[in-house]
């Protein structure tokens, strides 16, 4: 088992080193930095200046390791859109999209597991069909437009939430349904083929000739097995939905990392963009590891 | 599997006996609902959006700033003239709802392709020669899944700058992960059985296996899966175009159509809903084509409208 952990643990360090060299590289050669913090309207004296201020002029390979040990201290840079230290930025916007995932992920559990169950224990009857139509459906409407439309509804037409904002917990209720349908598909399809598969077992035969049957059969003897990979991939989901909170929290006016982002891309601030990109990828390789070390944990067959 | 299943394949089997592959496989397509609905409904929005402009006599820039935000026609104060109603800018809104069918797809199918490309040669390359290859492979595949994709894709289409060419080179380089998984697995495979063994000892050269002996046992994965992507592709178009790093206006991508109709929320709510609707069609039945031609080309499969 500890060999497991440290072998995912260094392949988790080796993949965050090659996402921050190409976050680096891939942004301060797209854009010129110097150009960024002089401004639109500068010329080529002034640019020259600031580079040479902020020591821009350089090699990159010198100032991605400055950057790269600045960050290892907790030192994220400063941003030239916003005047202020990245890692404040982050910071203020955290826990908004932290919900935001987090409430997101249990409206994926609550609709998408008991859907997945129910359509494997009546295989081919119109439960599974109907599961199966809602995994199709919610696979094709796109999520900023099922925002929209739940504004519409449930807010313009009939006023039972609020159209926007981040103040009450109440405000979230509508952005994380949005977030959260989107994962329905992929986990209610996974929870389905994976407890038919565990169904047909010989060890569930043995426990209905011993007279389980139902809920008991279920809940005693075959979600255990099935919910693995299901386990592995809610954490991929709740990875996604960090990502995928650029598109609601811009519909839903939530003030967190995912509006950081749009905002920070339009105002052309790569050390926010840069660090943002860096940040999500780390969440989702975390969580990812995690997933992995419960997995091994509840089956010892994984731990290769 | 259960007796009655194992007679039913048999009987299955000695019914279709005198049948080509090709031939079962039509009889399996004629039988499958979901195939034939995605199949007529696609067909039908490509039919609207290339072949309808033509004939119709109107561009989707036409402004007339008299006409503006003039409702559908089942809404008081619509008409036939503008059935659709119109835009902001008094443009007819149905045109505009035409030609956006064209960019959604043109994107599609560009991303996917872009996509496939680079996953199918990834995943034939890793699977064929394993080892050290394979980890090189494998590590990359770790990285791009755990990149923030919409993130990133923002990014690029920003600094690069939009246009449609960006947009369906970015879109295709940062999905290409599910291609390589499934290519790989199969072709890993592949290469073990007696007739890729064969194809050695004649002497033909390692291009030549994956590309004449591997490649075309993997073409029924390769469709589903490139069918698939493109329903995904034309979602991340349009949630790029609809955050504005996009297609850029007045190009008429439904994201970007839903983004405009967003000031107008209270009063013009079609304006929102039409294109919406258009883009739910559209993907629908892209993916129920896909799962459709899945069913298909499995050889387990017992056809009938199950997945």
């Amino acid at each position: 088992m500890f060999r497991f952990v440290l072998g995912r643990l260094l392949v988790v360090v080796a993949v965050a080193m090659t996402l921050s060299v190409v976050a680096f590289f891939l942004l301060n050669l797209a854009v010129d930095p110097a150009q960024a913090i002089a401004g639109e309207e500068a010329n080529l004296l002034e640019i020259e200046q600031v580079r040479q201020r902020y020591g821009f002029d350089r090699a990159l390979t010198v100032r991605y390791v400055e950057w790269f040990s600045a960050v290892m201290h907790g030192d994220f840079g400063v941003s030239y859109y916003w005047n202020k230290p990245v890692h404040e930025l982050l910071l203020d916007r955290v826990p908004e999209t932290a919900t935001l995932a987090l409430m997101a992920l249990s409206v994926t559990v609550v609709i998408a597991i008991p859907l997945g169950c129910a359509a494997a224990l009546n295989p081919n009857t119109w439960i599974d069909r109907l599961a199966l139509g809602i995994a199709v459906s919610a696979q094709a409407i796109p999520n900023f437009w099922l925002g929209l439309m739940l504004i519409i509804l449930l807010a313009v037409i009939f006023p039972v939430f609020p159209v926007s904002g981040d103040k009450t917990l109440y405000h979230f209720v509508l952005p994380s349904f949005v977030l959260g349908a989107s994962s329905v598909p992929p986990v209610m399809r996974l929870m389905r083929a994976g407890l038919l598969d565990v169904m047909s077992a010989d060890y569930i035969r043995t426990a209905r000739s011993k007279g389980f049957s139902g809920w008991q059969l279920l809940l005693r003897h075959s979600l255990r097995n099935a919910l693995l990979p299901v386990v592995s991939v809610l954490a991929v989901q709740l990875g996604h939905k960090f990502g995928g909170s650029v598109i609601t929290e811009s519909v839903f006016a939530i003030n967190g990392l995912g509006r950081l982002a749009l905002e920070s891309i339009l105002g052309a601030d790569m050390p926010t963009v840069q660090m943002l990109v860096f940040v999500f990828a780390f969440i989702f390789l975390t969580l990812n590891f995690l997933a992995d070390i419960i997995n091994a944990y509840l089956d010892p067959r994984l731990r290769t | 599997m259960s007796l009655l299943s194992i007679f039913r394949k048999t009987q299955l089997v000695s019914d279709a006996r005198n049948l080509t592959p090709s031939q079962v496989m039509q009889l399996k397509a004629s039988h499958h609902k979901g195939f034939k609905f995605g199949l007529s409904l696609l067909l039908g929005i490509a039919l609207m959006g290339f072949v309808l402009p033509l004939m119709l006599d109107a561009s989707p820039y036409d402004q007339d700033l008299s006409m503006r935000l003039l409702p559908p026609v089942w809404i008081e104060g619509g008409s036939w003239q503008h059935w659709l109603g119109t835009d902001g800018n008094g443009r007819d809104y149905f045109v505009r709802i035409l030609y956006g069918a064209r960019i959604s797809l043109v994107v599609g199918l560009g991303a996917a392709t872009v996509g496939m490309l680079i996953g199918v040669t990834l995943g034939l390359i890793s699977g064929f020669y394993g080892g050290w290859v394979d980890q090189v492979v494998n590590f990359v595949l770790t990285c791009q899944l755990a990149l923030p994709g919409l993130l990133l894709a923002m990014t690029i289409v920003f600094l690069v700058g939009p246009s449609i060419m960006v947009v369906i080179l970015v879109i295709g380089v940062l999905h290409w992960t599910l291609f390589l998984v499934v290519v790989r697995a199969t072709t890993r495979r592949i290469r073990k059985l007696d007739y890729v063994t064969a194809a050695q000892a004649i002497g033909t050269g390692r291009f030549e296996i994956m590309r004449r002996e591997i490649l075309p046992n993997l073409m029924n994965q390769i469709i589903v899966i490139f069918t698939l992507e493109v329903g995904v592709a034309i979602l991340s178009e349009a949630s790029l175009s609809f955050l504005g790093v996009g297609i850029q206006p007045p190009t008429p991508s439904w994201g970007l159509l839903i983004a405009e109709g967003k000031d107008a929320l209270f009063y013009q709510p079609w304006l929102i809903i039409l294109p919406g609707i258009a883009l739910f069609l559209l993907v629908l039945a892209i993916n129920m084509m896909g799962d459709g031609i899945r069913d298909i080309t499995d050889p387990e499969s017992q056809s009938e409208g199950s997945s």
